[in-house]
């Protein structure tokens, strides 16, 4: 899955417990850009960000930041 | 990729509902509850946990019909004057009827409503004529309180699943459907006796003028799938020509809300600081208003609050920046807007069709039942005129219920080999080719288009040359390149937003004249012609595989509507602010 060099929704590698097997923000983005690496954290694969919140809403780690997309900003 | 190597998984289910937000959570919840050993298959392109328009909840209840408050009959006759008369009022009366049982029910699920100091439900006014929105204090909870009911009745969920086009049997009537896993890219085939569509407004058909393909006002996962499965399904489709058209927070393109603010003081002014409409309500004359004013000089326009006071501002913060879009905060943060001192610029948005908030959708008759046997459609893709949240609610409720009838003695359909086989080669045609356009590239060309031909006002040359580009567009269709599954889904949702911007053009071409404000604001046919145009524009697939266009009489009404009121939706000028 690509990387986004300025993505609008940024995971701290230090809170996200998805190699632990969590799922949550991947599973709840209604657009499926959330993604697993290879390092085991989620990353924003597609710039396809309704800046909706729920990822951030439903993190249990709270790792999730959403900033508005550059276009609309 | 070879064909050969495309994974096929057969599922078979009485009844399938498609979409999982507003209306298709409670179709399945009602259907189960009904029957609860009929099986009944919630599916959605993302997660029904989350999906769909109200996926961050909702502020209001926007058409709260409740005794004491208002009447079904004074409802109905409000919404015919507010869509210019062209409604189908058995549909109206279905879901008003309904309404006040259904808040109580999702009262008893625990979503909380505001009740004033003896527990009577807080209507305030925000419409023209009466009484209807209906405050949810906790409206960001609304899902999780709908899931729980899923849960508990042991509907079955299936997520990610990309449904592509419906399944007919020989007979005409319903067969299941096609979809895609848009994460692992297998090919499903649902064979159901019974299929409620619910996939919402097709929110992704005009471009927003920020340019950011997916900053729309609906959930930007509504592509217009539904209106293409219908139409290709056979199913009639009404109303495509009235638009729907917003006033929204200038290029973040969210709600501003007047709804919201109206109860508390705040209201929409021009630059002057004038107020220049008599009513916040979301019909097409207060945005061919609105867009008079931005249009006049007098422009922009903006939503004022800054006069309440900074309590009364706290009160409105904490309803709009925790509910249905609520990074609002964020870009008034980022823009430096706080309420309490500045206005907040608005603006018009770009097309989609909806029947929650227009009236463009498939055709549904009181019972939810589209004109192919079998499909019912609810929520914003149907076309109940002014539907919003709670119509969505009501009329997955109905069609929910009587598909349960419906399927009642009835064998599964045969399974059509031949339309399973031509849509698996068209569904991953853009993943087999080696090379091709961008899925992105083509849907932001697609969409400019939509904006440059077929944002009103209408004009007849220019309609016709978008028809024009949209054929060339359908054409490099044939040459979409997708990477993955996930691609492969965007890729997909172009053919439905082709689908949903030609059948646009076409019933706004065929109906000549102007009606529903800006809506379907013709500057060729610049009035209202109810000897010719008092009837529905209908479009289904005809024999011959295009666009067929036809009218469709509106039945008599069962709540008169008096000709003292039935200009009330047309006075909504405050005449100093435009001179």
């Amino acid at each position: 899955m690509p990387h986004l060099a300025q993505p609008s929704v940024t995971i701290d590698p230090d809170k996200c417990i998805a190699a632990k097997g969590c799922r949550t923000c991947i599973d709840v983005c209604p657009t499926d850009i959330l993604a697993l690496g290879p390092d085991g954290k989620v990353h924003m694969a597609y710039d396809e960000c309704w800046y909706c919140l729920p990822c951030q809403h439903d993190c249990p780690t709270k790792a999730i930041t959403v900033s508005i997309p550059y276009l609309l900003r | 990729m070879p064909q050969t190597e495309i994974k096929t998984r057969q599922v078979e289910t009485d009844i399938l509902v498609i979409g999982g937000g507003t209306a298709g959570p409670l179709a399945a919840i009602k259907a189960k509850e009904k029957n609860p050993a009929l099986k009944v298959l919630l599916l959605d392109k993302a997660n029904v946990k989350r999906a769909g328009a109200i996926a961050e909840g909702m502020d209001s209840v926007n058409n709260a019909v409740i005794k004491g408050h208002a009447t079904p009959q004074q409802y109905v006759k409000e919404i015919t004057i507010a869509n210019d008369g062209i409604v189908n009022q058995k549909t109206i009366m279905a879901y008003a009827s309904r309404s006040e049982a259904m808040i109580r029910e999702l009262d008893s699920w625990g979503v909380k409503f505001e009740k004033d100091e003896i527990g009577d439900y807080a209507v305030k006014k925000v419409h023209h004529m009466g009484s209807y929105v209906l405050p949810m204090p906790e409206g960001y909870a609304i899902k999780k309180h709908i899931f729980k009911q899923i849960k508990k009745l042991g509907v079955e969920v299936s997520n990610r699943l990309t449904t592509t086009r419906l399944l007919t049997a020989s007979d005409g009537r319903i067969a299941g459907a096609l979809a895609l896993e848009s994460r692992s890219g297998e090919f499903v085939v649902i064979r159901a006796k019974a299929v409620v569509l619910c996939t919402g407004a097709a929110g992704r058909l005009g471009l927003p003028a920020s340019g950011y393909l997916f900053g729309t006002y609906e959930n930007p996962c509504n592509a217009g799938d539904g209106y293409s499965m219908a139409y290709h399904a056979g199913a009639e489709l009404s109303g495509l020509e009235c638009f729907q058209i917003n006033p929204l927070i200038k290029d973040y393109n969210g709600p501003a809300c007047a709804y919201v603010t109206g109860p508390f003081g705040g209201f929409t002014v021009n630059a002057k600081g004038e107020r220049f409409i008599k009513s916040d309500y979301w019909s097409g004359q207060m945005m061919l208003e609105f867009w008079r004013e931005l249009e006049s000089g007098n422009g922009p326009v903006f939503l004022k609050l800054d006069h309440l006071a900074d309590e009364t501002v706290t009160k409105i913060e904490n309803v709009l920046h925790i509910t249905e879009r609520p990074t609002r905060g964020l870009f008034h943060q980022g823009r430096h807007t706080d309420y309490r001192h500045d206005l907040v610029e608005m603006h018009i948005s770009e097309i989609g069709l909806c029947g929650g908030h227009s009236a463009s959708g498939v055709w549904v008759d009181e019972n939810a039942r589209t004109t192919v046997p079998g499909l019912y459609a609810a929520g914003d893709l149907c076309n109940v005129a002014h539907n919003y949240m709670l119509g969505a609610m009501v009329f997955g409720a109905i069609a929910g219920q009587d598909a349960v009838d419906y399927v009642a003695g009835l064998e599964l359909p045969d399974l059509d080999e031949a339309q399973v086989a031509a849509e698996r080669e068209r569904v991953f045609a853009p993943l087999l080719r080696e090379e091709g356009l961008e899925p992105a590239q083509v849907e932001y060309k697609l969409r400019r288009m939509v904006n440059d031909y077929l944002q009103p006002p209408k004009v007849t040359r220019k309609m016709e040359i978008g028809l024009v580009r949209f054929a060339e567009i359908r054409e490099d269709l044939k040459r979409l390149k997708a990477n993955t599954p996930h691609e492969l889904m965007r890729a997909l949702e172009i053919y439905a937003i082709v689908d949903c911007a030609e059948l646009a053009a076409l019933a706004s071409l065929y109906r000549a004249e102007s009606r529903w404000g800006l809506y379907h604001y013709r500057t060729d046919f610049d009035f209202r012609n109810d000897a010719e145009w008092f009837c529905f524009v209908e479009v289904k697939k005809g024999a011959d595989g295009r666009p067929e266009l036809f009218k469709r009489p509106v039945d008599p009404y069962i709540v008169p509507v008096g000709d003292d009121e039935r200009n009330a939706y047309n006075e909504l000028r405050i005449d100093t602010a435009a001179e």
